[in-house]
This record gives C-alpha cells, structure tokens and sequence, in this order.
C-alpha cells in the first residue's frame, strides 16, 4: 500500500518547487494559468522527447500528478495512437489518454460549482 | 477662480515616479519560505495520489487506469475543497505546492465558477469553469496534436 509514496513525495515536491520558482522569479508576470500552461505543454514536449517517462518511473505518482503529468500522457497517448490508426490518431490520441481526467474535472467543477456559493 | 472644494494633491508626483515607487516598495517575494512550503504540499498531495492509485493497484485496476482513476479522485477532492473554501487557504501558504499538482487544476476550475455564479449558469458557471482550464487544454491539446504529427512524419 506505502510503496513508492517516498519517492512520489520526493519527485512531486521538486516538480512544485520549479513552479514556484517559475513565480517568484519572473513575478508579476507568471500568473497561476501561465504556471498551468507552462507545465501541460512542458510535460507534452519533454514526454515526446522521451525524457519524462525516466521522470514516471523514478517518481510515480509524484510525476503524474503534477500538470506535467497531465502534458505527458497527451503527447504519449497520441504518439501511441498515431502507432495504431496513422494520421488520425494524432488528433485523438491525446484526448483519448486524459478523457478520464477532462471529464471528471468538467462534471466535479460543475456540481461543486452548482452546490456551493463563493464566501463572503 | 478656480475651485475652492478641490483641495491640493498630497502627492506630487508624476505617474512613472509612482510606478518606480511602487515597484520599490512591492514585497519581494520570499523564496526562502516558498520554496520549502511548495516542496512540502505539493510533495504531500503526490503522495497521496500514489496512495490512491496503490489501492486501485491493488483492486485489480492496470496501472493505466489504476493512474486515471486517482487522477479523477484527485480532481473530486480538490474541486470539493474549493467549494468549502477550504483550498484557498491552503493555496495562500502552499503556492505553487497547490497550483502544480492536478488538484490545482480543479481549484482553477471551480474558483472562477463560483465567483462568477450570479452571472447564471450559462455565461456564468458553464463559461467560467474555462477561464484557465481553457488555455490549458487548448495548449495541451494543440500541443499533443503537433507531437503526433511529427512523430507521424518521422515514424516513415
């Protein structure tokens, strides 16, 4: 049950510390999204140069986790799609590999959204 | 004559010199203090997810899915707390601990929807569940679509 929780917090908090660099150091341009941004489309292009997946196998969970995660499994679903259905798994690849994760943040935010009011 | 009810300006300076006083007097930010808080949440919140996905292991799940369903648990926590308030206190001490991690992503959806729930659940709720989620997946996505084309041309 506790294997490679170690390493995932290790792995996981590092990542975290490279975005709060990302903020500290270029504030105020860095907002939260652009930290967002950067770390999908960072872990989609490290992912496509192969470079992330060493990263999933030390880290775990500490990888793929953090929004590089996210990035990673766009770029290595649409890879693997394109190796199955050609040109056209390209274009859903990506999507397929995260839908779970697309789609369960639309319906959570929503209901969540729905039930609750903002305070104050 | 002029106007007798407009009383003289405290401050005689011209907008550049406020903008350079102001960007002096702008707390630094404390890197020393952020760095450590970031390590720890967002090392805490991973480990928990590898908590989760070890359980889905361990109820048959492969390990491609056993990732996903954690991800989706993560995602229900993480919009739940926003909804309680209870994240953004965590985010005003975590930073980037709670930003980083895909419970950030939740937080950045449910955050603006809320606020912005009056505006109705149309142009309010549907719209503002996108206000950052979008440029995520638009960048993600394009992002992915690139990678497999090129991987697609280099494959042959």
């Amino acid at each position: 049950m506790f294997e490679m929780v170690i390493p995932a917090f290790i792995v996981g908090g590092l990542i975290c510390v490279v975005g709060q660099l990302l903020m500290d150091l270029t504030k105020p341009a860095f907002t939260p999204a652009h930290v967002l941004v950067t770390f999908v489309t960072g872990g989609a292009v490290l992912g496509a140069l192969g470079w992330y997946a060493p990263l999933v196998k030390i880290g775990g969970a500490g990888a793929t986790v953090p929004l590089s995660g996210f990035g990673y499994s766009l770029a290595k679903g649409a890879m693997e799609a394109v190796g199955k259905k050609g040109v056209m798994g390209a274009f859903y690849g990506g999507i397929e590999a995260t839908a779970v994760g697309i789609a369960s943040a639309i319906l959570f935010g929503y209901l969540v959204s729905v039930t609750f009011n903002p305070k104050g | 004559m002029s106007n007798q009810n407009l009383r003289e300006p405290t401050i005689n300076i011209t907008p550049e010199e406020y903008k350079k006083l102001s960007q002096q007097r702008t707390p630094k930010p404390k890197a020393a203090r952020n760095i450590p808080r970031a390590f720890l949440v967002g090392g805490l919140i991973c480990a928990i997810g590898q908590i989760i996905i070890n359980f889905f292991l361990a109820s048959g799940l492969s390990r491609n899915d056993a990732s996903s369903a954690a991800t989706a648990v993560l995602i229900f926590i993480g919009a739940l707390l926003t909804g309680l308030g209870v994240y953004d206190d965590i985010g005003k001490w975590a930073g980037a601990g709670s930003i980083v991690p895909v419970t950030g992503f939740a937080n950045s959806i449910v955050s603006p929807a809320l606020e912005f729930k009056r505006e109705g659940y149309v142009m309010g709720v549907g719209a503002k569940l996108f206000t950052i989620a979008g440029p995520i997946l638009v960048y993600g996505i394009a992002t992915s679509i690139a990678v497999g084309l090129i991987y697609y041309v280099l494959r042959f």
